[in-house]
């Protein structure tokens, strides 16, 4: 069957062309950047235990953002042949001539080489950058997935099955009038699942630089132990509970005090909880936004943003110490910052967030091993829930959303497997709560107990975004009622 | 020009690789949006999308394919690839799939515009947008932002089963928001809605929103939200505004009557649905004031269409009728699946995304009251309006909302001001404690409704009054 083709230079060569075109279009001055992201991404989708949606696209999209006589447009196209090229270029000029004025243009960003990854570095043909990339899972063919999908559904032993498992591949360039030139590209692989038993839910999730990390019989099978174990569930009355929150939970908290809070423009704006030096957090939680990787896992970003600013680590949080929030060149000139490369295609209005957070794992030594056997408690909580006396252990949260923004006060409800845990043990499962808090808060000084011994890579289920997570043990967590009513 | 010759083209290929029906959208799409802040333009953005996507069923399973090529040789090679695709689903099938039939239509439809919004100047949409974020930022908002969007969508749709349908299809909308910061908060006052009216329709929509007339008013009353009362903690008398009773109805109407969630087929992630196909026509859904349509006919809402994305075309269905459950939203595969022999509400939000049960305009018909006299019927209780956040379980039973803006209800008057008020409660209790239901009713327009895997973006209408509930939890905090 055939697979994605790998690319080279073609997106470089059409971004520098279409920066021509807006010199001869719009002359010398013209301030102009092009990104242009080829993404080939393929995803099999299975319920009910058969695949029932299998999709894959390849699209080269051509974006261009230009500033001309104190005037600012953006345009973009999926027409990539000559006349869809001028005709972005004339659009977005006649656009920039007609837009109100714009003060707060930040410039373009000037030539500069891209950082090398902490673990992958060195062999890319053209950025002379690899970041790890896998080209099997570039190449990644429909047959491929279907076969993780069936290992997942025969490893949960009858149970009802649900997920996907999806490859992603992008290849991507950037060309401003100022003279930078970045080229890359990245591979992802992840699967994410469900099994079903008797009205309760269990998960398995994970992504990966390289298809050939995922193991649908592995995942599948912790999938059914979660469910099984989930069946026959209790109410507990509402209140604030102890807790340990899996790596799935753990990731929506980092997803939301992402997006809200180490946002720039949030920042800048004054809508963010972040302040800069503060001790925010319980001296045990460092957070660093990852774009390139680490030492134990490829790259899974770009190695350069939608401004062409090189990417590197973050720290974003030190020790409990907010030490940074993410910028682009917008939030970075209204912050009296500098770009940390998080500009993307809607962060002039949405603002710029860190997408590949690691909540750092504590020291193995400080934890007991890790037990590896499949259960209802994933392997990376198993310690932390030993050491609970009384609480819950909650797998995933659902549908989560912001009431304050200021004090990131989140409600949601848990999905996926909750278990009471009396003096370190598993009592009884217990149904979907919803819950009423403040993410902040629930990280404050003193306030977290616990961190896993043990990072779990998860995929966003909707965008392109990763997490790297451990669990967590926090004293309290604000329970406002049972989903039942 | 037409492109139903590629579309064809990739049917054909489909069926020559062994596919037992397939089908074909090609799409160009051209949009535009700007956003202001604080009496100065933020970003405009302008994209043009085109491209085509092929679904083919080869024994029971699916597969699809989409690129951005317009060519004849293109769009072949993807009808090969979509066949292809599904044989590799083969290796996890299902049980056998008949599609619900769907008579071989050739036709063609286009939505109401009186002003192309794309053809009229952006000065003249700039200055609206950057205008109603000066007003705002002059009447004391500490941050103010506009939106407008534009969405301009022309497509050619091919079955295997003798369909050939174009459609053009405009939507457009916009809005303004006024925050003011106080002590450790931020409150806010959006108009008309949270995010902006949209529908199908031309750029008189944008016009009737007289944006930057309200714009002062918001920026005045997120101030003085910042030091009124905090909405009491407690069940009460709760009486919604249009406006939020449209995403109530989203959230714990709409989703949950979408067939693809009830048979399971969302269950990792969207979720399923409390709903169960047995209680179809027998389930009390709501009280009997309540009756919910399915119309994606209604002119100009957000979810008008005159076919939808398999072809079949624009029909009003009851959902919802004097409180019972009666319909479903459903596609050709789902509907066979369970039984049913209507389709009608599936929608792809682009070429490259796999249509999918969507709703369309989903709305609660107008009752025989006023917001006035509902109000003056109301002894004690809390009036809400314009959403702020939502929240809803993975059954679409068990939802928490916030709003801007509260006011208490005391002895058949509005009082205080009041602020981040909250309401929690489980769809088919709070339905059928609906006991009065205005008659002035519009039809809301909601813009981002997220469902799917890879994600996609519907556009969706919902037709909604203001109506009061009893013994509603209010004021949940953290």
């Amino acid at each position: 069957m055939s697979a994605e083709s790998i690319r080279a230079g073609v997106e470089l060569e059409l971004a520098a062309r279409v920066v021509e075109l807006v010199r001869q279009a719009a002359g010398p001055s013209a301030e102009a950047e092009v990104v242009v992201r080829h993404d080939a991404e393929a995803l099999t989708r299975f319920a009910v235990s058969m695949i029932h949606q299998n999709v894959a696209e390849a699209v080269t999209t051509v974006g261009l953002r230009l500033h001309l006589d104190g005037r600012t447009a953006s345009g973009a196209t999926t027409v990539v042949g000559a006349d869809g090229l001028r005709g972005l270029v004339e659009r977005t000029v006649a656009a920039a001539r007609l837009s109100p004025p714009d003060t707060t243009w930040p410039g373009l960003a000037p030539p500069s080489p891209l950082h090398h990854s902490a673990g992958y570095h060195g062999s890319g043909e053209h950025s002379r950058l690899d970041f790890g990339f896998d080209e099997a899972t570039a190449r990644a063919t429909p047959a491929e997935r279907a076969e993780l999908v069936r290992d997942f559904v025969s490893a949960a032993d009858g149970l009802e099955t649900a997920g996907f498992c999806r490859t992603v591949y992008t290849s991507a360039a950037f060309v401003n009038s100022a003279g930078q030139s970045v080229e890359g590209r990245t591979a992802e692989a992840a699967m994410d699942g469900i099994a079903r038993a008797g009205g309760a839910d269990g998960v398995a999730r994970l992504a990966s630089g390289r298809l050939s990390d995922l193991d649908g019989a592995l995942l599948g099978a912790r999938a059914a132990a979660k469910a099984r174990a989930a069946r026959n569930p209790v109410e507990l009355p509402p209140g604030r509970y102890e807790v340990v929150l899996e790596p799935e939970a753990v990731s929506d908290l980092l997803a939301n005090l992402s997006v809200f809070g180490f946002n720039g423009k949030s920042y800048a704006q004054k809508q963010s909880f972040a302040e800069l030096e503060a001790d925010q957090f319980d001296p045990s939680v460092t957070l660093v936004d990852e774009p390139l990787g680490s030492r134990d896992e490829h790259a899974p970003g770009l190695p350069f943003d939608d401004e062409g600013t090189p990417r590197e680590s973050l720290v974003l949080v030190r020790e409990g110490v907010t030490k940074a929030v993410a910028h682009d060149r917008t939030s970075a000139a209204e912050a009296g910052a500098v770009s940390t490369g998080h500009a993307s295609g809607m962060s002039r209005t949405w603002g710029p967030f860190p997408n590949h957070v690691r909540l750092e794992a504590s020291p193995a030594a400080t934890l007991p091993p890790v037990d590896e056997s499949i259960g209802a408690v994933a392997a990376s909580a198993r310690p932390l829930v030993a050491r609970m006396e009384r609480g819950l252990l909650i797998t995933d949260l659902w549908y989560t959303r912001v009431l304050d923004q200021k004090t990131l006060v989140i409600t949601g409800l848990t999905r996926n497997g909750v278990w009471l845990v009396e003096n370190g043990e598993v009592t009884a499962a217990v149904g979907n709560m919803r819950f009423t808090q403040s993410y902040p808060q629930a990280l404050a000084s003193g306030m977290v107990l616990g961190i896993g011994g043990e990072s779990v890579l998860l995929p966003d289920r909707w965008s392109g975004t990763r997490y790297a997570a451990p669990a967590l043990h926090l004293a309290s967590w604000n329970l406002t009622g049972n989903a039942s009513g | 020009m037409s492109h139903f010759d590629e579309a064809s083209a990739a049917v054909q290929a489909a069926l020559e690789a062994g596919a037992r029906y397939a089908d074909c959208r090609v799409m160009i799409r051209r949009s535009e949006s700007m956003t202001a802040r604080d009496g100065d333009v933020e970003e405009l953005v302008s994209g043009e999308s085109a491209g085509l996507g092929v679904r083919a069923l080869v024994g029971s399973s699916w597969g699809f394919y989409a690129i951005p090529d317009l060519s004849d040789a293109a769009a072949r090679a993807a009808g090969r690839r979509a066949a292809q695709i599904a044989t590799a689903s083969a290796t996890v099938p299902g049980p056998p799939i008949e599609l619900t039939p769907s008579a071989a239509v050739e036709a063609s439809w286009a939505s109401e515009c009186a002003v192309d919004p794309l053809g009229l100047s952006q000065s003249v949409k700039g200055d609206l947008i950057v205008g109603a974020t000066a007003a705002a930022k002059a009447a004391g908002a500490d941050l103010a932002e506009g939106i407008y969007q534009i969405w301009d969508t022309t497509k050619w749709f091919v079955s295997s089963d003798g369909h050939r349908i174009d459609q053009h299809i405009r939507e457009c909308g916009a809005g303004v928001t006024a925050s003011a910061y106080g002590d450790g908060e931020i409150q806010r006052r959006s108009w008309p809605s949270h995010r902006g009216q949209y529908g199908t329709s031309g750029w008189e929509l944008v016009d009737s929103l007289d944006l930057i007339e309200h714009a002062p008013r918001m920026a005045e009353e997120a101030r003085a939200l910042l030091t009124a009362p905090l909405c009491p903690t407690g069940e009460t008398t709760l009486v919604l505004g249009g406006e939020q009773l449209a995403l109530q109805i989203h959230e714990s109407v709409g989703h949950a009557i979408e067939l693809d969630r009830i048979l399971g087929w969302e269950a990792a992630f969207a979720g399923t649905s409390w709903l169960d196909l047995k209680q179809l026509g027998s389930l009390r859904y709501g009280s009997e004031l309540m009756n919910i349509t399915i119309d994606p006919g209604l002119p100009g809402a957000l979810g008008s269409f005159g076919f939808d994305d398999e072809g079949t075309p624009a029909t009003k269905r009851d959902a919802v009728r004097d409180g019972i459950w009666v319909g479903v939203l459903a596609g050709r595969d789902s509907a066979a699946v369970a039984g049913l022999d209507y389709a009608g509400s599936v929608r792809s939000d682009g070429w490259a995304r796999l249509p999918m049960v969507r709703m369309t305009n989903v709305g609660l018909e107008p009752g025989p009251h006023t917001l006035d006299e509902i109000i003056a019927a109301t002894d004690d209780g809390v009036f809400m309006d314009v959403n702020r956040s939502w929240s809803i379980d993975d059954r679409r039973l068990n939802f928490q909302f916030g709003c801007e803006i509260g006011y208490e209800i005391k002895n058949g008057k509005l009082g205080r001001m009041l602020r981040n008020p909250t309401y929690t409660g489980i769809g088919p209790k709070f339905w059928q404690s609906m006991d009065m239901l205005s008659s002035e009713s519009i039809a809301w327009g909601t813009p981002n409704c997220g469902k799917g895997q890879p994600g996609q973006v519907g556009h969706t209408g919902h037709p909604a009054a203001p109506a009061r509930f009893t013994d509603v939890r209010v004021g949940v905090r953290g």
